[in-house]
């Protein structure tokens, strides 16, 4: 039984193999083609907090398959408000399903959950931990747009120190041999551990304050939201909101073949007259969620 | 010198643990979780004879197992394990530090699902490299302040 818990679990050839099966997913994911590959299969997908994308895309990831999905978002009508632990809810939803999807606001939730489940878990996102999935799309979109994943300057922009998915796709891309650039507020930078780990790779660029800094050497601008739910502090949130703002005047400054993307949802990091530009591809990112996902599904309750 | 002028007297049964990382004798205690009844001394930043300076502590009448004593090198990887018996040491040796620590330790990061109301044991891994960190199985995070994680 495979897990998909952590971007560290996966080596560089298992990467290379989901990001190949997803290219071979993508027409099913648009409707062009069918599949019954998950016919009789059921996904459970419990989300404890807030998600659009990552819930959907995974729906719709099980449907297009040809399986079913079952599972809640938010628990104000499960029995978690009346005090179950997380270890019961996987219990026994994992005799529901074939595999279960889980967000959970807890760091380590996911691992958790594989030690109480008897089908494989699949992590959507674990507080201000992992989240593989949205790497491996991530992945995915810079593989499709710039036809490589290796030997690229990436700088990540925005909250590195609770965005989740910058922490992941950092690590990940450094394996892969990328250089990382990292542009955060002042408080936001990357925890020591991840960059660490990014020296010690010999793929650390740049830490600064400013995106003007890195922007005219980047093949991938990779812009995060400064998470508000993630703020112990009201007052430290107002401080650093709205401090970056990715525009046409600063894409302009980039190579021509730069790319632009954002995990979504944006709130005013990137404005909306950027959408309209090539370099723009954070929606073609937002659908790259069902391949890759398809891709994961298959591989995990497939047994492909 | 006579015994009355000496800073800690010997001792005839029990352990003394050697070579501690200066300022970390306390560390050393919480992680081992001994009683309070016991009789122990405490020598805190003595001069060292390989220089430096180092802590001290001597506990009556308690021989320390191995797998105790390691627990010993999650504070302070340089400590040396002396077993008295009848005032001579019978068996001495360095703490090793342990790959896995279960159970004794609580995360660092109160956010951690191992920290809530969960049927788990906390883990923690070894990191591979030199810098004597440990990892939370769960959150992925370096375990921080060990001395002041061991479960109550």
């Amino acid at each position: 039984m495979r897990n998909v818990i952590s971007v560290h679990d996966f080596s560089v050839e298992e990467i290379n193999d989901v990001l190949d099966r997803a290219e071979g997913m993508v027409s099913i994911a648009k409707g062009e083609a069918d599949s019954d590959l998950l016919k009789g299969k059921v996904l459970a997908c419990i989300f404890f907090e807030p998600s659009t994308r990552t819930r959907l895309s995974f729906e719709t990831a099980m449907n297009r398959l040809g399986g079913g999905v079952i599972g809640f978002a938010g628990t104000e009508a499960t029995s978690v408000v009346k005090g179950e632990t997380l270890a019961d809810t996987i219990r026994m939803v994992s005799g529901y399903a074939d595999a279960v999807v889980v967000r959970h606001p807890r760091e380590g939730a996911a691992r958790l959950a594989t030690e109480f489940s008897d089908v494989p878990i699949l992590n959507a996102g674990d507080g201000a931990g992992q989240h593989p999935t949205q790497t491996l799309l991530d992945l995915f979109t810079i593989r499709t747009e710039k036809g490589r994943l290796e030997g690229l300057n990436i700088s990540l922009v925005g909250d590195l120190r609770y965005g989740r998915t910058a922490h992941s796709l950092a690590l990940a891309l450094a394996k892969l041999g990328n250089t990382i650039n990292l542009v955060s507020p002042e408080g936001l930078e990357m925890p020591d551990e991840v960059v660490g780990y990014l020296k010690d790779a010999g793929m650390f660029g740049t830490a600064c304050h400013s995106p003007e800094e890195v922007i005219s050497n980047t093949d991938v601008l990779y812009v995060t939201r400064i998470q508000k739910e993630r703020f112990p502090d009201p007052i430290e949130y107002e401080r650093v909101a709205g401090i970056y703002r990715v525009d046409p005047a600063l894409v302009s400054q980039g190579p021509e073949d730069l790319i632009v993307m954002h995990p979504l949802p944006r709130v005013n990091e990137i404005t909306p007259e950027v959408d309209a530009l090539p370099q723009a591809k954070y929606f073609v990112q937002a659908f790259n969620g069902v391949p890759v996902r398809m891709a994961l599904l298959s591989m995990v309750i497939g047994g492909d | 010198m006579p015994d009355r002028y000496m800073k800690v007297q010997r001792i005839e049964h029990g352990t003394v643990i050697d070579h501690i990382l200066a300022g970390s004798a306390f560390d050393v205690l919480s992680v081992l979780g001994l009683s309070n009844d016991r009789s122990m001394s405490i020598l805190i930043n003595t001069q060292s004879k390989k220089g430096g300076k180092k802590d001290i502590l001597k506990i009556e009448d308690v021989e320390l197992s191995e797998q105790q004593a390691n627990r010993v090198a999650l504070v302070s990887p340089q400590a040396t394990i002396n077993i008295i018996v009848d005032g001579e040491v019978v068996k001495k040796f360095q703490a090793e530090a342990p790959k896995v620590v279960r159970g004794i330790l609580t995360c660092s990061n109160p956010n951690c699902i191992s920290n809530q109301n969960e049927p788990v044991v906390s883990e923690f891994k070894l990191g591979s490299d030199k810098t004597h960190r440990y990892v939370c199985t769960y959150c992925e995070r370096d375990l921080v302040d060990v001395a002041k994680r061991v479960c109550s």
